[in-house]
């Protein structure tokens, strides 16, 4: 089990800006109903974790907060703009959100560091040498500098998805989404990944985070929130969740994942 | 267990020694071994004996008929061939005594006097003989370009590739007719202002002057206005009387007809190609259905009919008097044709992309553009190269179908040649013909081994 003071938590702060609010969304696969009713307000530097069974929408979710999924029913709000079929906010709310994906979606014929220079360049309009730099910060940051040169295709599964994150915090965004980031990733490589999560959270970024990693859960989260059949189940702090869960489906599914 | 009960293991005291491969394996006799023998040499039972033999005979068989074609060409195409023809005598030069020559009985190899004396025909065609300069300038730019951009270690790649898609069409096509074309510029003036006012117009929306409806359609506004002024611009230049004689397409003929049909259909059809798949794969249900349309259309007809269409019927469609070029017609249907082959292979390329590129894209904010241009595009053309170049391939050979509509490509000029008494002989068409597939070879064998260079140099560094 991880020990809760490993966490510098002397940055963990939580602002009353709302990041994120979620207001009756609803969603449906052609007749299945994949989101129902979700309520969310996310405050700037809250660290949510999001998890459940498979299928129960969370990926969905998320992916609907950066337009990368189209919800039909409710209103979600990002940085105060709401997400429509309009392209400039989706364009605006995609440079602001970053994104680290379960199988890394790192691009194969671009080396390390035009992975990361990429859209600081063409979306942010930087000038190269400074989103060289920029990326070479972050690079730092999760601590593959040397592999700036390679390609993704020469890199363990681990440091892929180290470099999916940097790349997404190259553009500088105020808030993470990271769906199922260690799920694809052999055991051994599962930890750096994690504590590279851990320090960004330390950092104050705004992250929700979808994973079956409870350990992290219980040390950086603020809130977890338990999602079945495409609604939120129960939300509360960790360790209330955890050593106190009061719906039956949360128990269920607390007791499977945790005593295996 | 088959040790018996007071096993104690087994612990190795020595190393077993590193010792070369035995003789089968290597050289010579392994290459040979591996590739001829191993197949006929198995006679443990009968079945396998039966089929040893077949193997040897079938191996011997396919020897043979290798080493007796091979034999055969190098015969006819050099040992036996008439090279010169000093007394100018022309086709006697190649008769043999039967047919009242000098050559002995039986004789049987290449004329390439013949191949000299047409070799201007081969290449030009009816082509003003005092303007022949003018194809070969034409021809030396773009190959020094061509060259230039294919050689990475030259610098300014980029802008030479540049010049030889805009600058370097207009200047071959002032050359080779000698420009000054008959232009209406009142129309031309009409054509450029309405341009312009799309473009004016295309901008406003785009900055949401024009309100939604009017404003969704901006970049088609866009881009139609681009289009008027550049073709407006494009046809300012080429009425421009440069002092060069016209030749009119129908004296261009040979290697320079092939040449501008396939370049014309290979540069075009890529491009529009992937604006072809990309608007087969769009979710706008008009860019996919139009998309649709014209490739299956296309791919519908024959190049014959299509080419026989643009030449036969297309008159009767069009008003009296108004009369395009026969040549620019040929053209425009080799084009779209290829272009809609083309279309289909760059789709086989996109659906190879994984649909986590997308979204990678998507999630740091790239425009669809953008995306397409710097993440899918270059993944999906690099997997579909071998088809690309297949398409272009196809493309080249099958301009020798223009000589059904009275175009004197390559193929159709030696053809032709073979009509003249004064080289008449029994080998005059082997030796044409001969000629004629190695020059196709050339071309077409050049772009499959540029092919697998660009496969090999795009797969490097990108493979663990």
């Amino acid at each position: 089990m991880v020990e809760q003071n490993a966490v510098d938590r002397s940055k963990m702060t939580i602002g009353d800006e709302v990041v994120v609010s979620m207001d009756h969304v609803n969603k449906w696969y052609g007749s299945f109903h994949v989101l129902r009713d979700i309520n969310l307000e996310v405050n700037k530097g809250e660290r949510i974790v999001v998890c459940g069974p498979s299928g129960s929408g969370k990926s969905t979710l998320i992916r609907c907060l950066n337009r990368l999924e189209v919800h039909q029913k409710g209103v979600i709000n990002v940085h105060g703009i709401e997400l429509n079929s309009d392209l400039k906010n989706i364009e605006y709310i995609r440079r602001e959100v970053g994104m680290v994906f379960q199988h890394f979606n790192l691009f194969p014929h671009l080396t390390i560091l035009e992975n990361c220079t990429l859209a600081p360049i063409w979306v942010r309009k930087m000038p190269k040498k400074d989103a060289e730099e920029i990326a070479m910060k972050y690079l730092e940051t999760v601590k593959i500098p040397e592999q700036a040169h390679k390609y993704p295709g020469q890199l363990s599964g681990g440091q892929q998805q180290r470099v999916a994150i940097a790349r997404a915090l190259c553009m500088q965004p105020q808030l993470m989404l990271f769906d199922e980031p260690t799920s694809a990733l052999d055991p051994e490589m599962i930890k750096e990944v994690l504590d590279t999560m851990v320090a960004l959270a330390e950092d104050g970024m705004t992250m929700i985070v979808v994973t079956h990693e409870m350990g992290f859960a219980r040390k950086v989260a603020n809130r977890v929130i338990f999602m079945d059949e495409g609604q939120i189940v129960e939300e509360n702090e960790p360790n209330a969740f955890f050593n106190n869960p009061k719906n039956d489906r949360t128990k269920l599914f607390l007791s499977q994942i945790l005593d295996h | 267990m088959s040790k018996s009960e007071n096993y104690t293991g087994y612990v190795r005291t020595e190393e077993a020694p590193l010792l070369p491969p035995p003789p089968s394996e290597t050289g010579i006799t392994g290459w040979l071994w591996h590739n001829v023998i191993s197949s006929c040499a198995d006679f443990t039972s009968l079945g396998a004996s039966v089929r040893s033999l077949i193997m040897a005979g079938f191996t011997l068989f396919v020897t043979w008929l290798t080493i007796s074609i091979t034999w055969g060409i190098i015969d006819f195409a050099f040992l036996s061939a008439v090279w010169s023809d000093p007394a100018g005598v022309k086709r006697e030069a190649c008769w043999t005594v039967e047919q009242g020559g000098q050559l002995p009985a039986g004789w049987h190899g290449a004329c390439w006097p013949f191949i000299t004396a047409k070799m201007k025909f081969f290449i030009y065609g009816p082509y003003d003989a005092s303007e022949l300069w003018r194809v070969n300038l034409t021809g030396f730019i773009g190959l020094v370009g061509l060259a230039w951009v294919l050689i990475e270690r030259l610098p300014y790649r980029r802008y030479v590739g540049a010049f030889l898609l805009t600058g370097y069409p207009l200047i071959a096509i002032i050359l080779l007719t000698g420009g000054a074309f008959s232009v209406d510029y009142g129309s031309l003036s009409i054509t450029a202002i309405v341009g312009l006012a799309l473009i004016t117009l295309g901008r406003l929306g785009r900055r949401g002057i024009l309100g939604e409806s009017l404003g969704a359609f901006a970049g088609v506004y866009g881009v139609a206005g681009w289009f008027l002024v550049i073709y407006a611009a494009v046809m300012l230049v080429l009425s421009a009387d440069v002092g060069l004689p016209a030749i009119d397409t129908n004296d261009w003929g040979g290697l320079l007809i092939t040449l501008v049909v396939a370049v014309t259909g290979i540069v075009a059809s890529l491009p529009l190609g992937i604006v072809l798949a990309l608007g087969r794969r769009s979710s706008m249900p008009v860019a996919r259905i139009l998309s649709v349309v014209f490739i299956e259309f296309w791919r519908g007809v024959p190049l014959i009919t299509v080419l026989f269409m643009a030449s036969v019927m297309l008159p009767l469609f069009l008003p009296e008097g108004v009369n395009f070029n026969n040549l620019l017609r040929a053209l425009i249907g080799v084009m779209l044709f290829s272009a809609a082959y083309m279309a289909e292979v760059v789709r086989g390329g996109l659906q190879a992309i994984d649909k986590g590129q997308y979204e990678g894209a998507d999630s740091v904010g790239l425009s669809y553009w953008q995306k397409m241009r710097l993440i899918i595009l270059p993944q999906a053309l690099t997997h579909v190269i071998p088809g690309i170049v297949n398409t272009f391939i196809g493309l080249f050979k099958d301009t020798t179908l223009v000589s059904i509509i009275g175009l004197f490509d390559l193929l159709g000029a030696a053809q032709s040649t073979l009509a003249d008494a004064a080289w008449a002989s029994p080998v005059q068409g082997h030796t044409a013909y001969l000629f004629i597939a190695v020059v196709f070879f050339v071309f077409c064998f050049g772009m499959s081994r540029y092919s697998i260079f660009m496969e090999n140099k795009l797969s490097r560094g990108r493979k663990r």
